[in-house]
């Protein structure tokens, strides 16, 4: 058609302008965390002072403490922090708009433990590992409410889910004594947590947001009553699960500083990776995929060309259950073992707000994850470290960060289209 | 809870016999038989709960071959004595209540009425966050961020009540109470205007902001200005005398002040709903927001005074607690209420009274719960499933109408999601 | 291929949407199915589309009966459906949109891009629709959203395909565009059935035509033997075109001034582009034009729900550029916003609230921030009266009621004021016959008693009936004023479709 289309015109303006303000919003992020940098940490250094990173060695290849001076250390990575700043303002039709931000954020988690640990060792590898390990729960959790979201049914129950399968799994692992077929009734446990959440919210249609929450109270509440009536009563034969050790993969294993961080770890990392790959690729290259966020943009669009639009739904919704439900596992016997009260104490929530923070994407939310079980970790290496930062600050991190992520602070977060709304046909 | 609008005054306007109109109301599966329905279904799923968590009981149902009454007779007996306690815990025993007021003997009588006292002890903060929940349901809110604006309230009542000792009650006990409505009215206010200004959703926001105040609090309890002398535990200084709730039946019963200032929030609550234009602007904005937009509402402004006011609401819930029952804080105060008062304003169907009848139900499931678990051996946490079923069923009434086979035509529905 | 019809009828509740239609479609002809809005057009089309079952009657294809349990059903069977609301995701490229549903795969189920965007092309060229796969749909306007539809249908090898209403939302060079290829739809076999309540487009473009009058088939016409007067006869059930019976005007103040305005729309685009309007008080103007074209940004500029960025605003002399609603509608303007369920009324309140919605805080409905539920509900009962409100009782909710009662208590509410200015947007959308009279009778009641009226208008015939003067609306900017006799219908209909001013009205085209 040869006449000018407005309507496309306009659009398209209108993205590069969200484009730019993203832009803008990144680039002062990243100034900001230059001058907090440069301004707060570097000015309360003492010259002369020193931090020692400490990177466990594997077996084969010791790999030596690094040495850093704090105060050239801060220096320069606020300055490279500021110039990636510039670069973000400058960095016109970027495709990777959250690399920068990323970088940034990494380089500045390494100044302020060269801050926080001046005249200490700070133990890198068990920061990392712990980041790790707190991040597979979360990650677990945030997949799941993923896919139920890119379908159109919002899942606040991922914490319910997670307390179901952590209680399934802890009983069933210590009184059958098969950590796998733990793990397994903990997954089919938190499909069924779903299922219950699937035959409230599309068939009947009930709220999605009261739903979650009532079954969250209700996981909590009956968790908690059979943890008092039956597992405290018979602890060693209800309650006393083994822990999946770690399984450490042959050769890489041996790469120094990832080898023990990536390629020695228990099945629940492993599983973890896996299904974040799965969910990646299927939600983006596959029929199943393309037919999932359909239903959650615009479930009428996806029926008027045959698509069961509820099928589709309760799919998702089970499915996500057992993802979470495998999360849930994680907590009792991908770790700790015994199942105690109110254990999840709220990680269900930070999941949730990882996969918002992480903007709906599986990679996202791995990132949000890895982001909120790092300032988790960060905790105990800085009681470790008697760092002058009350701990409860740093908790508060993945809440605050989450609250302006969704106030679009540093670019919005756009939901599915038709997250949350119930569909029924005409 | 936009879809049960309260009628202003006047009846619905149908006609046909009394029988009829009785009719109609059990066949169209009714809000109130639909709670009914759904209160005996969460008993029902309570009593298969306790037959489960009783190994007596279980291993009764083992020689099920040999002695089938048996097992249906240990059952009933351990649902009857559960139930009971339940009952007993949160009401009382009449006969007990009657021989006390006969007898005349005030120690006696203070007995009775002890578990009567606790039912409405924790009553008060139950109506309190459910009252300010469901006025922002009303205004189209899903004010999510109970917990934490329980624990500002009880932070500034806590404030005001340590730091201004020597104020004469009639002064220290209404500010005290002011500074604590003030606290939770800040943490209510900032998800309102992140809406405003920014379009956040509110659930996210004020979820976020609950484990904040959570962390706020841990941390206060920490330094000087809070943490109580020899500081060696997490628990904050205790509030003046002359800022507590003076008591209403004499010291040995708990129960204070606080009962009656929540009635009266629940009766200006609906006021405010029925009969202001404060609140016809909260109902319009929450059942069409396009239509109050053109009518000429300011939402965004409605918006922040609705969360403000709900965050102000929950707030008096942990004031209440503090000035009228604990007198200090601890870590994680409030436990679940915040939470809890979510369920309450489901159950009350965002109506005011509704609220104040469904805390009170809450209230004796707490005060029962805890004689039910020193009594008949049965965990406290049985009350939560018990709640919690109840309010998803009330909350989805299709599932009842389902099992009970009521015919209904429609099903409502609450709210719209994450961008509404 | 052929298309028959036999005896569908489709209820709901006590209402009969289609009663017993007979219909025959040949295979290579475009049919036209003609009706008024809400005379059961779109049922019948979702039950052609699988959406609804009928209660009776069989859909023959090629002389098969044929049954569709869902839209997957009709796809399989060869009908493609381009609806009113075009059910694309907008997130979505034109490639994943055209294959939704019937996705080709590789190995695992992995989606084909390739091959479904050699597809798009192909079938693209073959029936130059230029549309290109990897465009983002969000971001096409709205032809070519209409095109990626067409192009969803064909590549499903659509042998019947269904359009409906599908020139409502277009201009009217888009409009000869979508019938280019409807045409060389036909000409390679394919049946289409041609929705549609726009005689013109209608006697343009159809081979054959069925008119449907509530629920009914009325009769089919051959539009070589067919003219304006007889289809619309046949429509609406009467001898004469809706005819408005008004005095001459007696024009007296002027209320509303409009200069050189500049609004935006929701998208924060140019919506509005250098309006400068005068209504008196004593006379209506329209403003009419193809839907989209700025109109309800017009509106919404005027009562202060759109950003104003330029030009002023004054009402009765006051300034109220840039006001909140509040401020605009408390200077004495009544407005009837074009969505009325949407932004109009709350659905779920009684009547007797909805006719306070924008006076509820004002005496003598509430004092001091009470309200008088007593004299709202004697004022209610008064206007359900006064406006021939058919409704139970004042309690009754808005929902409830019936598109023209609905109509009915808005106009009540915004026409009971003391009110200057009048804004009407899409008075009479999807009315009965009865209740666009009735609305159309209040309108000009209110401008013989003195107020100033703006008419928004997409039905051509309303607002040439309406207005005193009228204006036309293209692409955000105004062009006219003309006296209502001083221009043609055929002048204005070229008006809205972009033409100059010079040449349309002084050289007389027609």
């Amino acid at each position: 058609m040869s006449q000018v289309e407005p309507t496309a015109l306009g659009n398209r303006e209108l993205r590069k302008d969200l484009a730019a303000i993203r832009r803008r919003g990144l680039a002062i992020a990243l100034w900001v965390l230059a001058a907090i940098d440069l301004l707060v940490f570097a000015r309360t250094t003492p010259p002369g002072s020193k931090t020692v990173f400490d990177l466990n060695a594997p077996p084969a290849f010791p790999v030596p403490a690094i040495h850093l001076p704090v105060l050239a250390t801060l220096l320069v990575l606020g300055i490279v922090c500021a110039l990636l700043g510039v670069a973000q303002y400058l960095w016109k039709g970027n495709p990777r708009t959250y690399l920068l931000l990323g970088i940034g954020l990494a380089l500045s988690g390494i100044a302020f433990l060269a801050w926080a640990g001046r005249g200490a060792r700070v133990d890198v590898e068990g920061l990392l590992m712990t980041s790790l390990i707190e991040a597979v729960p979360l990650t677990l959790g945030a997949l799941s409410g993923l896919l139920c979201e890119r379908s159109g049914v919002i899942n606040i129950a991922i914490e319910g889910q997670f307390l179901i399968a952590a209680f399934v799994g802890a009983v069933v692992g210590s009184a059958s004594g098969s950590l796998w077929l733990g793990l397994l009734c903990g997954a089919v446990a938190g499909g069924l947590v779903g299922l219950i959440l699937a035959v409230f919210t599309i068939t009947y249609r009930a709220d999605q947001i009261i739903v979650g929450v009532v079954i969250d109270a209700f996981a909590l509440g009956l968790t908690t009553f059979f943890l008092v009536s039956l597992l405290v009563p018979n602890q060693m034969t209800l309650n006393s699960p083994a822990v999946f050790g770690p399984i450490p993969i042959p050769l890489l294993d041996k790469i120094p500083v990832v080898g023990p961080l990536l390629f020695n770890q228990n099945i629940m990392v492993y599983l973890t990776i896996i299904i974040l790959a799965i969910v990646q690729v299927t939600l983006f290259q596959t029929r199943w995929g393309l037919r999932v966020r359909a239903v959650g943009e615009h479930p009428r669009a996806a029926e008027t060309v045959g698509i069961d639009v509820l099928r589709v739904r309760y799919r998702n919704v089970i499915l996500g259950g057992i993802v979470a439900g495998i999360g849930g596992a994680s907590f009792t016997i991908g770790s700790t073992g015994q199942f105690a009260h109110n254990m999840t104490a709220g990680l269900g929530y930070i999941a949730l707000a990882a996969m918002i923070f992480g903007r709906w994407r599986p990679l996202g939310a791995l990132g949000a994850a890895l982001l909120f079980g790092f300032f988790d970790a960060l905790q105990f290496t800085l009681s470790a470290l008697n760092a002058p930062i009350p701990s409860n600050f740093l908790s508060m991190f993945p809440y605050l960060a989450t609250v302006l992520a969704v106030a679009g602070l540093v670019g919005r977060v756009v939901p599915p289209a038709a997250d949350g709304q119930p569909y029924a046909r005409e | 809870m936009s879809d049960e609008p309260v009628r202003p005054g006047g009846d619905s306007g149908a006609g046909g016999s009394v029988v009829a109109a009785i009719g109609r109301f059990f066949l169209s599966g009714n809000t109130i038989i639909v709670t009914f329905l759904a209160f005996v279904s969460a008993l029902f799923l309570g009593a298969i709960i306790i037959i489960l968590a009783t190994p007596s009981v279980m291993a009764a149902w083992g020689r099920f071959g040999q002695a089938p009454g048996a097992a249906f007779a240990q059952s009933w007996h351990a649902i009857a004595t559960a139930y009971s306690a339940l009952f007993i815990g949160s009401i009382g025993s009449p006969r007990g209540i009657v021989g006390a007021i006969a007898s005349g003997d005030g120690h006696r009588i203070a007995t009775a009425f002890y578990p009567l006292s606790e039912t409405l002890v924790s009553t008060t903060p139950l109506m309190m966050s459910g009252l300010g929940i469901a006025l922002a349901f009303r205004a189209g809110l899903f004010d999510i961020g109970g917990q934490g604006q329980l624990i500002l309230g009880a932070l500034g009542a806590t404030l005001a009540g340590f730091l201004l000792p020597g104020l004469p009650i009639y002064l220290h006990l209404p500010l005290a109470i002011l500074v604590g409505a003030i606290f939770g009215a800040a943490w209510g206010f900032i998800p309102g205007i992140l809406k405003a200004r920014t379009g956040a959703h509110e659930v996210i926001t004020s979820m976020m902001l609950n484990y904040v105040a959570l962390n706020l609090l841990t941390y206060l309890l920490t330094t000087a200005l809070f943490q109580a002398p020899p500081r060696y535990q997490p628990v904050s200084k205790a509030v003046a005398d002359t800022a507590r709730l003076p008591h209403l039946a004499g010291p040995s019963l708990r129960v204070n002040l606080g009962i009656l200032l929540a009635i009266a929030c629940m009766v200006g609550v609906a006021w405010l709903l029925q009969r202001s234009t404060l609140g016809f602007k909260f109902r319009m904005l929450g059942a069409n927001r396009e239509a109050a937009r053109v009518a000429g509402v300011n939402i965004n402004r409605q918006y922040i005074l609705a969360m403000t006011l709900a965050g102000a609401i929950v707030g008096l819930a942990g004031t209440f607690m503090v000035l009228g029952v604990d007198h200090q804080v601890a870590s994680g105060y409030g436990g679940t209420i915040g939470f809890d008062g979510i369920t309450v304003a489901i159950l009350g169907q965002g109506n005011p009274y509704g609220v104040g009848l469904s805390a009170l139900l809450f209230g004796a499931f707490a005060a029962g719960g805890r004689t039910m678990q020193l009594d008949a051996n049965i965990p406290l946490q049985l009350v939560q499933v018990l709640q919690a079923v109840l309010v998803l069923f009330v909350a989805a009434p299709g599932v009842i109408r389902t099992i009970f086979r009521i015919r209904v035509r429609g099903a409502g529905r609450v709210f719209g999601g994450w961008s509404g | 291929m052929r298309l028959e019809l036999r005896g569908i009828t489709k209820r709901f509740g006590e209402l009969v949407a289609n009663d017993r239609i007979d219909l025959t479609a040949e295979g290579g002809e475009i049919h036209a199915l003609l009706g008024e809005n809400g005379a059961g057009k779109t049922t019948l089309m979702n039950v052609l589309n699988g959406l609804y079952r009928p209660d009776e009657g069989t859909i023959v294809l090629e002389g098969e009966d044929v049954h569709f349990d869902d839209p997957g059903d009709a796809i399989q069977a060869g009908i493609g459906m381009v609806h009113q609301n075009f059910m694309l995701i907008p997130v979505f490229t034109v490639a994943e949109n055209v294959m939704l549903g019937f996705e080709r795969t590789r190995r695992f189920g992995f989606l084909d891009r390739r091959r479904a965007r050699a597809d798009i092309r192909e079938l693209s060229a073959r029936f130059r629709l230029e549309v290109d796969p990897d465009a983002v749909v969000g971001e096409l306007s709205v032809g070519q959203q209409q095109r990626v539809e067409i192009v969803k249908a064909l590549a499903r090898e659509a042998q019947v395909l269904i359009l409906d209403e599908p020139t409502a939302v277009l201009t009217p060079q888009e409009i000869q565009d979508l019938f280019r290829v409807m045409r060389s739809l036909r000409e390679s076999g394919k049946t289409i059935l041609f929705i549609t309540h726009k005689l013109k487009e209608v006697l343009e473009v159809a081979d054959r035509i069925t008119v449907i009058r509530m629920g009914k088939v009325v009769g089919t016409a051959l539009p070589s033997e067919s003219d304006e007067s007889r289809l619309a006869s046949m429509m609406v059930g009467r001898g004469v075109e809706l005819q408005v019976t008004k005095s001459p005007p007696a024009p007296g103040e002027p209320v509303l001034e409009v200069e050189d305005l500049v609004a935006l729309d929701d998208a924060g685009q140019v919506a509005v582009d250098g309006v400068s309007l005068t209504v008196h008080a004593g006379e209506i103007v329209s403003v009419a034009g193809v839907q989209g074209n700025g109109q309800t940004e017009l509106a919404e500029a005027l009562t202060g729900l759109a950003t104003v960025v330029a030009g002023t605003v004054r009402i009765a002399g006051r300034d109220v550029t840039g006001a909140p609603p509040k401020e605009v509608l408390r200077s004495g303007v009544g407005h009837v916003p074009e969505d009325r369920q949407r932004d109009g009324l709350v659905g779920s309140f009684s009547i007797a609230e909805n006719l306070i919605l924008d006076v509820f805080d004002e005496p003598p409905y509430s004092r001091r921030g009470a309200l008088d539920w007593n004299r709202i509900h004697a004022t209610a009962e008064e206007r359900m009266k006064e406006f021939d409100i058919r409704a139970s009782s004042i309690n009754t909710t808005a929902a409830t009621l019936s598109g023209g009662n609905q109509q009915k208590v808005i106009v009540a509410r915004e026409l009971s004021r003391d009110i200057r200015l009048i804004i009407v947007s899409q008075p009479t959308r999807g009315l009965d016959v009865a209740s666009i009279e009735y609305v159309h009778r209040r309108i000009v009641a209110a401008r013989d008693g003195g107020a100033a009226v703006l008419v928004i208008s997409a039905e051509l015939d309303e607002a040439m009936q309406l207005a005193d003067r009228i204006v036309v609306m293209y692409r955000g900017k105004l062009v006219g004023p003309y006296d209502q006799n001083e221009v043609s219908r055929d002048q204005i209909g070229l008006l809205m479709a972009g033409g100059s001013p010079a040449e349309v009205v002084a050289g007389g085209a027609s």
